[in-house]
């Protein structure tokens, strides 16, 4: 056994433990629990013990009584000795304490002397540690907005720590803040809205993109090859340069305040993509079965319509998805476009909504939860054909 | 006959492109080139609206006589600014109705009223009556005369449209608008966010790259911050660093990191005291920036992720029998598979961040240091309501814009030559 793999397991397995234990006791702070300190010292030298009896120990006892051993001794040092606290915050330490004993388990002193242990030991522990931490913190904020959305203004302010829900209320009282939104700010118009203007988008996308991306992928034409650069060229261009022109013209021309303008907008930005998206699918579609067609005597629309698109379904569902994410989370232009309430898109009312200092912030959250929801239920039932099309959407390398 | 084949297929390549070419071509290449053209002119928010005659119709009985009645048309130029020429004014009326005392601007023809008002100043007002009369002598139906609207045509310079140039928005954008202090800004918020999110990108995908319980959801929540809505986001983080109820804030309190709330989003800098050396933090720039890392380093995952699946297994096994450890299979296989990848990415999110107006719009609005380039063209048009200004600070981005694509291009041809 090396002495440097010793200490780097025996230090770092502590600290990964620490900041278990840390996320635990915030998670634990939320649920209005006074709780001040993380017990750093403490901790740290509980973890190192653990860790160096798990090596001295080593295979001489089952791997779950040694667990629930040392899972034990910790949860009774930390919960009785140190501080007192409801009995499911120590399940919860005894559960952590479980899992981190079966995780050390495996490392013996045999595997501390093989090579380069040190570094396996450090890269494992970095991998169990950057799973958690990058959960928490990328969750974190959702789950904030959730809970958010089921409290009071009072009691918010009264204890901003205090996350939990009192689940003993009535119905209507637990969700308050969505019947306030539905009734009082037509948030149902706006839902409405803005299922109309994105499935508009897509519609109106596909309908001009799929010939497009046809005639650039199988076709020779004169500006064949500049047509492929600009769009992609086209696609790097920010929204913010279109918005000053957009604004004067559209005003001269009514358009503004209009879920049409809004519509002819999107259906613009979202083409390139689309377009470029679509002619990289199309291209991997055989020739010859083009060529079989053309000898049957169809036309290029025969073509589309019997041959290309029933073959590339995933690829322009990946497309449709894209687009309707992109048209539903849209802000900027629906900012510069809409200033009448009756037309607003979900965005643009809750940014409206929050302009109003005196809104109470439940009433934000609960409409950052109705615009969210749809775009993640969305996005993880469909997840396999959006990420290949957002990687398709590169540049291969 | 090759050649009528050949032409048939040039004719369905436009057609099938047009459509498609012509709405890009209207809605996103016109505005740049618009934007050229606005950037040289002085035009304020409210010059924008063209000038449009207006009447509102109200009609009055007259007293003891219930055959007669008052019409008042409150005519007026919507413009503050600019006249209208040859106003023209037209109204029906009812069958059997007639007027009476007609304005001598105005004439009748079969049941239709013509007026001609000749030109309107700006701000021009004036109250036209006229007076109605039942020809059969019934009463007159007052709610079917006040439902007929009238109609107003009127000639009028469109500000935008004229050919007076000047220099003076892009003098403005260079000598009187802390230009210097934007470009840093913007810079300092584009490196740092595009650095950020791609290291953090190549931590998650060596990450999700391994086996472990639950991976696919893992992969699934990392991109939860990409998809979800800018808005409902933003608004989130707001709230959880306000300085005085945000969770942030009290929780490192609570825990005695800090001893006094840290307005995140609110205060241009930050003390601290290290090593008796007293550095300057950009606190609210920086606020900003971890949220731009946050959000975007999801799309560095996803690319990186998929490049190192595509990492030959043969490699790691080759170098794991030659006695490599972790750390230099990283540095002397994985790095060098994704330097391509990173490259590219580098450069579209440079882009790409480079451009972000909802996230910094969203968190500060642009205050507290924060005013980057795309700020301060929403700021310049509709805050200031100089819609010239805006423009020149668009045209500025553009300008920037394509010496990134430049060299951009330039990097992809090297590589594509190189293979």
């Amino acid at each position: 056994m090396k002495t440097k793999s010793l200490i780097y397991y025996a230090l770092i397995s502590s600290i990964f433990l620490f900041s278990l234990v840390s996320i635990w006791k915030i998670l634990v702070t939320l649920q209005g629990v006074e709780l001040k300190n993380f017990n750093f010292a403490l901790i740290i030298t509980l973890g190192i013990a653990i860790s160096l009896l798990n090596l001295l120990i080593g295979e001489k006892l089952n791997y779950l009584i040694k667990s629930t051993f040392f899972a034990l001794i910790f949860t009774i040092v930390d919960g009785y000795i140190v501080q007192l606290m409801p009995i499911w915050y120590n399940i919860g330490i005894f559960a952590i304490l479980i899992f981190f004993s079966l995780k050390i388990n495996k490392y013996n002193q045999k595997y501390l002397a093989s090579e380069h242990s040190s570094q396996i030991v450090v890269f494992d522990f970095l991998t169990l540690f950057g799973i958690v931490l990058f959960s928490f913190v990328i969750l974190f904020p959702f789950y904030m907005m959730l809970i958010t959305s089921f409290k009071t203004q009072a009691a918010l302010l009264i204890n901003p720590l205090d996350f939990s829900i009192n689940f003993n209320q009535d119905f209507k009282e637990l969700f308050k803040s969505y019947f306030v939104i539905f009734d009082t700010y037509k948030f149902g118009r706006y839902i409405l809205i803005s299922t109309f203007v994105s499935v508009g988008t897509v519609i109106v996308t596909l309908l001009f993109a799929i010939p497009a991306a046809y005639a650039v992928a199988r076709l020779n034409f004169f500006g064949k090859n500049f047509l492929s650069t600009s769009i992609l060229i086209i696609y790097m261009f920010p929204a913010i340069v279109l918005v000053i022109p957009l604004y004067t013209v559209f005003s001269q021309l009514g358009l503004r305040n209009s879920v049409g303008g809004l519509l002819i907008v999107y259906t613009a930005t979202t083409l390139p993509v689309a377009i470029y998206m679509l002619q990289g699918y199309f291209r991997s579609i055989p020739k010859e079965l083009e060529e079989a067609a053309i000898m049957d005597k169809l036309n290029w629309f025969g073509i589309i319509i019997k041959i290309i698109l029933p073959l590339s379904i995933p690829a322009i569902s990946s497309v449709a998805l894209y687009v309707f994410m992109i048209a539903w989370n849209e802000f900027l232009f629906s900012l510069m476009f809409l200033d009448n309430p009756n037309s607003f898109t979900l965005s643009r009312a809750i940014q409206y909504l929050s302009g109003d200092a005196e809104t109470p912030r439940q009433y934000l959250m609960a409409g950052s939860v109705v615009v969210t929801i749809p775009v993640l239920l969305i996005f993880v039932y469909f997840e396999k054909y959006l990420v290949s099309g957002l990687t398709a959407g590169s540049v291969k390398g | 006959m090759s050649d009528t084949l050949s032409k048939i297929e040039k004719r369905t390549a436009y057609i099938l492109i047009l459509p498609a070419v012509f709405l890009v071509f209207s809605i996103i290449l016109f505005p740049i080139f618009a934007n050229v053209w606005i950037s040289f002119k002085e035009v304020g928010l409210k010059d924008i609206r063209i000038p449009e005659p207006r009447a509102k119709k109200i009609v009055k009985t007259i007293k003891d006589s219930p055959d007669q009645l008052k019409v008042i048309y409150k005519l007026r130029n919507s413009s503050l600014i600019l006249e209208i020429r040859d106003v023209k004014f037209q109204d029906k009326l009812p069958k059997n109705i007639k007027p009476i005392n007609l304005d001598e601007r105005c004439r009748v023809i079969s049941n239709k009223i013509y007026c001609e008002f000749g030109n309107w100043e700006a701000k021009y007002k004036e109250n036209f009556q006229i007076l109605l009369m039942s020809s059969d002598g019934k009463p007159i139906n007052k709610k079917e005369i006040k439902t007929i609207k009238p109609k107003l045509t009127g000639k009028s310079d469109n500000i935008l449209l004229n050919t007076n140039f000047t220099l003076k928005n892009f003098k403005k954008v260079f000598f009187q608008n802390e230009f210097f202090d934007l470009l840093s800004t913007t810079f300092y918020y584009t490196f740092f966010g595009t650095i950020g999110s791609i290291v953090f990108g190549i931590l998650t995908a060596q990450l999700v790259n391994q086996k472990f319980f639950g991976r696919t959801f893992m992969r699934s929540v990392l991109l939860f911050p990409y998809v979800g809505p800018v808005v409902a986001l933003a608004y989130t983080w707001e709230l959880l660093l306000d300085p005085y109820s945000g969770t942030l804030n009290n929780l490192l309190m609570n825990f005695q990191v800090i001893q006094e709330p840290l307005n995140l989003l609110g205060q241009k800098y930050l003390t601290i005291n290290f090593f008796g050396f007293d550095l300057k933090l950009r606190l609210a720039l920086t606020t900003v920036i971890i949220f731009e890392i946050w959000r975007y380093f999801p799309l560095a995952f996803l690319f990186i992720l998929a490049r190192l699946q595509a990492v030959p297994k043969e490699l790691y096994e080759a170098a794991e029998v030659d006695g490599a450890g972790p750390l230099q299979k990283f540095i002397n296989i994985t790095l060098p598979q994704i330097t391509a990848v990173i490259s590219i990415l580098f450069m579209i999110r440079f882009i790409w961040n480079f451009n972000k107006f909802e996230d910094i719009f969203l968190l500060t609005g642009g205050a507290s240091g924060t005013r980057t380039l795309p700020i301060n063209v929403y700021e310049q048009g509709f805050t200031i309501s100089d819609i010239g200004m805006g423009s020149a600070v668009s045209i500025v981005i553009v300008a920037l814009l394509l010496i990134f694509m430049f060299v951009y291009f330039k990097l992809i041809g090297k590589r594509a030559d190189e293979n």
